[in-house]
């Protein structure tokens, strides 16, 4: 064979190779890791419900209703151990995530069990401020690959083994990625707000780019005790991983 | 290349077959455990969290 022929099959060869890689990149990264992610998450959940758990025959008759009650404070998770449980149904209907303590690279956004993970810096799940998370918005499962799609009002779930704390997404922010300010415990508040709890989910924007940072809002708006039940627009998956 | 590579795998043209779809999955299995994650992770994870 002819150099030009060895040559061919040498640029053959790398196209081949460079498609697969962006193959595995853009599609097949995300889906799998994303389903090894929600797996864990499910062990997770699992691990709560007790063995005489019974969820409802039909979920969708479910009537708990968020309580005004205090919510437990979570200040004791260990980092990059996974501690509660993210439900965001905009993101699809079978959408749980672990959310583990701490934002490393390698222990947590890129783990194949984690993803999403709560800034050192932020305040504690279920105390007053800003419980504040981050994800990969693209790659290693993408769990804010959908955080451009949130719409007002969308519900913001995050689970714990007493139970459910509800938030609804307000607004979408957009800033650079040193503006760290927005995780401050009142956002954009030159002021404290007694009993003012809020969710922050960061990302980076726009996708396969680091160059800035989108920031989605919510704020608190109950505590579903597992005794009553989880919240209705959840029931059917927490049902189903049982 | 692979005309070589086709005349150094021993028995007939089915088992040869059988063998190149063998390494040829070995190899993509290769390339999405070990590889790819490794060139991601050193060259193409973007930094979602804020400074």
């Amino acid at each position: 064979m002819d150099s030009i022929g060895i040559a061919g099959e040498w640029f053959l060869t790398a196209g081949v190779l460079i498609g697969l890689f962006l193959f595995w990149y853009l599609v097949l990264n995300d889906s799998i890791q994303g389903e090894n992610q929600k797996q864990s998450a499910v062990s997770l959940l699992r691990t709560w419900q007790a063995p005489d758990y019974a969820p409802q025959d039909d979920p969708s008759a479910s009537n708990a209703r968020p309580t005004s009650l205090q919510p437990p404070v979570i200040d004791s998770a260990l980092e990059g151990q996974a501690f509660a449980l993210l439900y965001v149904p905009r993101f699809g209907d079978d959408y749980v995530r672990n959310i583990a303590e701490g934002v490393d690279l390698d222990t947590v956004l890129n783990s194949r069990t984690l993803g999403v993970g709560r800034y050192l810096q932020s305040d504690p799940l279920g105390a007053d401020g800003n419980f504040a998370l981050a994800g990969h918005r693209n790659s290693w499962g993408a769990p804010f690959g959908n955080i451009g799609e949130l719409r007002l009002g969308d519900r913001i779930y995050v689970e714990i083994k007493q139970g459910w704390y509800s938030y609804q997404f307000r607004n979408l922010e957009y800033v650079w990625a040193n503006e760290g300010e927005v995780l401050n415990s009142f956002p954009r508040l030159k002021t404290e707000v007694p009993d003012s709890r809020v969710i922050t989910l960061t990302s980076c924007h726009p996708k396969f780019s680091e160059a800035e940072r989108i920031i989605a809002y919510g704020v608190y708006e109950g505590w579903y005790p597992r005794e009553n039940g989880p919240p209705q627009e959840i029931a059917e998956l927490v049902k189903g991983v049982n | 290349m692979y005309a070589a590579l086709w005349k150094l795998l021993p028995g007939g043209k089915a088992l040869k077959i059988l063998q190149v779809l063998l390494i040829t999955a070995a190899y993509v299995f290769v390339l999405f455990e070990f590889v790819f994650p490794f060139i991601a992770q050193t060259f193409l994870t973007e930094r979602s969290t804020l400074d």
